[in-house]
């Protein structure tokens, strides 16, 4: 072979290895509508603990169906471009908050068939979760885990304070306020505690719903932001924010916190108390519960409220292997398999000398099983009642019902509240902006 | 003969990189042209819209806003990004024998991935607790709200860029060094003192390479993505504290593709930034013209 042979050869290589390399990747599964009828790929889900990983196990040894899980959490982008490719995943876990805006474009599938052939009881979900999945009469979501929203309080900032639990979760605003005003530390921009922190802007829901409104009409169409009811409700959950230092100092002070460690903002007495997702009781519970108190957030009639959200199971449009699929669906949110797998965390929690604070599925019939035949009150009586406050607020929750524009939505409202926050509009001037934003994207998306 | 069987090869051997820019950059490009005149949310048969999403651009404020935002970000970054890179390049060329060393530390921040960076530095501006307020504490200042007050969330991001500005700064050392020591000495021996020794022969020697990192750090700053959605996009909580005084052009346009499906307009939204930035380059082509010293040109 000559040089100039050898040459070629050589580029020629570099070529065909670069097209092959460039023809090669990953794929997510399914897609070209006939797949592999014993696997299932997943996305945006994960096997942190056995509660995710029991279940999985379960579906396959009962069906004989090996589940491939790309851990990981929801990636948008991902999820599009796979379904765009024709190439998505068997099932997709999200949120139940954008299960409206991907199935009013047909990014996913309606599950009603599926239901049917599954034997999913739909009456055993809570309804708040299944509002959220539910879209012109069909269901387009399964829904797995439920959040509810609680007021969480520190015993010793509430006693120097000389504030009481219920005042500070009274749904009285007067009360509230003045609570606030009790607890906050604030030395010019210099903030050392947050009496009340209302959690806005992604809790304007429920300060609007405690006042009597709601930001969104009930089949999601018609923005209902500027509502003198919402108004109300922002320039006071608003105000609380500015007695508490102003914005700038107030979530600067926020992002400082430990959130997640031992020297979180209740351990440091940086925090009066705030509404707050259950899911944040069980991460107190693995640093410490000390002085942490638990009550029902409530309306301004003084009935418990709270803002249900969560994830749900779909099918995408084009998924490869749909029955296995919604097999899976059923399998991983059905009450047997909820029970199973909480037992085997609780076990495993035990076996570590941790305490098992209970599971919350969006299944109201796993839910009474497993807090009837698995968890068992801690010995921590702060935990423990923790635990029945949460338990007791089930039934007093509420959903945004499923928006043709959700994400669009979110931003159009939240972007309102911190313009309000950041002092550059009127609670008024902000939400009537919103709403225009707001209709204009739900009209687009709805075809109108 | 032999000429064109090398061209051949010459032709085979870039095959690899012409195949590459028409697949993933050129290919992608005029589909994504294409697609600015329809409208297309991914799941559903792109729709011609003739040039509507183009008059939309037209009248969405957040268009002109994330553009502000953009170029007040890279007004402030490139000049200051550039004079740091040459500091630290004239440091190291005078390093000696430890030159090596200290390459080595100026450039290993910017090994460290943008999300990284993004996430370290929402922790070193913050205006509570954060390491940059407690250094100007010591002096008596007192800090801004680098990550919450909105007059200072740019600036902040702008100092957060000078993390990685060892890779300008390699370059400048190459150029250093490759200026003529004889042009310093017949400086000298002229009367010339270090400042004079600096404008007349070190900044003309490297001005086609200043030119070269002024329009690629140009065009990287209207393209900033990754660190500025990771501080104040990837999460609720720091999502809702910045409001939109870090919405930079890219993040826009991406929510517009990814967040809201629609495609289409973040198309158009992908092609006005692909002009704005062809006219900054052009006019900076036009400037250097004359500024710009080339050896043998």
């Amino acid at each position: 072979m000559t040089a100039r042979s050898r040459l070629r050869l050589v580029a020629a290589c570099s070529v065909a290895v670069t097209v092959v390399s460039a023809c090669g990747g990953v794929s997510t599964g399914g897609g070209d509508g006939d797949g592999d009828e014993s696997s299932i790929t997943t996305m945006g889900f994960g096997l942190p603990d056995e509660i995710a990983s029991v279940r999985v196990e379960t579906f396959e040894e009962e069906s004989g169906v090996t589940v491939d899980v790309v851990e990981g959490g929801f990636d948008e982008q991902q999820f599009l471009s796979a379904v765009a490719s024709d190439n998505p995943p068997d099932v997709v876990y999200l949120d139940r908050n954008i299960i409206g805006t991907y199935a009013r474009r047909g990014a996913i599938q309606p599950l009603d068939d599926c239901i049917e052939q599954a034997g999913i009881d739909m009456d055993d979900y809570r309804d708040a979760a299944v509002d959220q999945v539910t879209i012109d009469g069909s269901v387009y979501g399964i829904p797995e885990f439920y959040s509810v929203r609680v007021v969480i309080a520190n015993d010793s900032v509430l006693q120097e304070a000389g504030v009481s639990l219920e005042q500070v979760a009274s749904g009285d605003w007067e009360q509230v306020a003045a609570a606030n005003a009790a607890m906050s530390v604030v030395a010019g921009s210099d903030v050392q505690r947050i009496g009340y922190d209302p959690k806005l802007p992604e809790f304007l829901p429920l300060w609007a719903r405690a006042n009597g409104a709601q930001l969104l009409s009930d089949d999601g169409r018609t923005a209902m932001l500027d509502d003198p009811k919402v108004v109300e409700a922002l320039e006071f959950a608003a105000s609380l924010v500015e007695a508490s230092g102003g914005w700038t100092s107030f979530s600067a002070f926020r992002e400082s916190w430990d959130f997640f460690g031992e020297e979180n903002q209740y351990a440091a007495d940086q925090l009066g108390a705030m509404p707050m997702e259950d899911w944040y009781v069980n991460q107190l519970a693995e640093v410490g519960t000390d002085g942490i108190a638990v009550a029902p957030f409530r309306d301004r009639e003084g009935q418990p409220l709270t803002y249900a959200t969560g994830q749900a199971w779909a099918v995408p449009k084009g998924a490869g292997n749909p029955e296995a699929a919604c097999e899976f669906a059923a399998t991983m949110t059905a009450a047997d398999t909820w029970v199973k797998a909480a037992r085997a965390r609780a076990e495993a929690l035990r076996a570590e000398g941790g305490a098992y604070t209970g599971t919350y599925t969006g299944n109201e019939v796993a839910d009474e099983q497993i807090f009837s035949e698995v968890y068992e009150p801690v010995d921590d009586p702060a935990l423990a009642e923790a635990v029945e406050t949460i338990l007791s607020v089930q039934d007093a929750a509420f959903s945004l019902p499923p928006a043709p524009a959700g994400a669009e939505f979110q931003a159009a409202y939240e972007d309102a509240v911190t313009r309000v926050l950041e002092g550059r509009q009127s609670a008024a001037e902000s939400l009537a902006q919103a709403q225009q934003e707001a209709q204009r994207a739900l009209d687009e998306a709805a075809g109108g | 003969m032999a000429r064109a069987s090398e061209t051949r090869a010459a032709y085979l051997f870039i095959a690899p990189w012409l195949v590459g820019l028409v697949v993933f950059t050129a290919g992608p490009m005029v589909a994504s042209l294409v697609l600015s005149f329809t409208d297309y949310d991914l799941v559903s048969e792109p729709q011609f819209v003739g040039l509507d999403n183009y008059r939309r651009i037209a009248a969405d404020p957040t268009v002109l806003r994330s553009l502000g935002n953009t170029v007040f970000y890279t007004v402030l970054h490139v000049p200051l990004s550039l004079a740091a890179a040459l500091g630290l390049a004239l440091l190291l060329v005078r390093a000696g024998r430890s030159s090596g060393v200290f390459r080595t530390i100026v450039y290993l921040p910017v090994m460290t991935p943008p999300v990284a960076i993004g996430a370290m530095f929402l922790l070193l501006l913050n205006g509570q607790t954060g390491l940059v307020n407690e250094a100007l504490a010591l002096v008596g200042i007192d800090g801004p709200g680098w990550t919450t007050d909105p007059a200072w969330i740019k600036p902040g991001l702008v100092l957060m860029s000078l993390w990685t500005v060892g890779s300008t700064a390699i370059i400048y050392l190459a150029a250093l060094r490759d200026v003529p020591r004889e042009l310093y000495e017949a400086a000298r021996i002229d009367g010339a003192g270090g400042w004079r020794q600096f404008r007349s022969v070190t900044l003309p020697m490297i001005s086609g390479t200043v030119y070269f990192t002024l329009i690629v750090n140009t065009i990287a700053s209207l393209q900033l993505f990754a660190e500025v959605y990771t501080m104040y996009f990837g999460n609720d909580a720091t999502a809702s504290s910045s409001g939109d005084a870090a919405l930079f052009y890219v993040i826009y346009l991406f929510q517009q593709a990814f967040q809201f499906l629609h495609m289409g307009y973040a198309s158009a939204l992908a092609w006005l930034l692909f002009v704005v930035i062809m006219l900054i380059t052009l006019v900076q082509v036009r400037l250097a013209r004359r500024r710009v010293y080339y050896e043998g040109g």
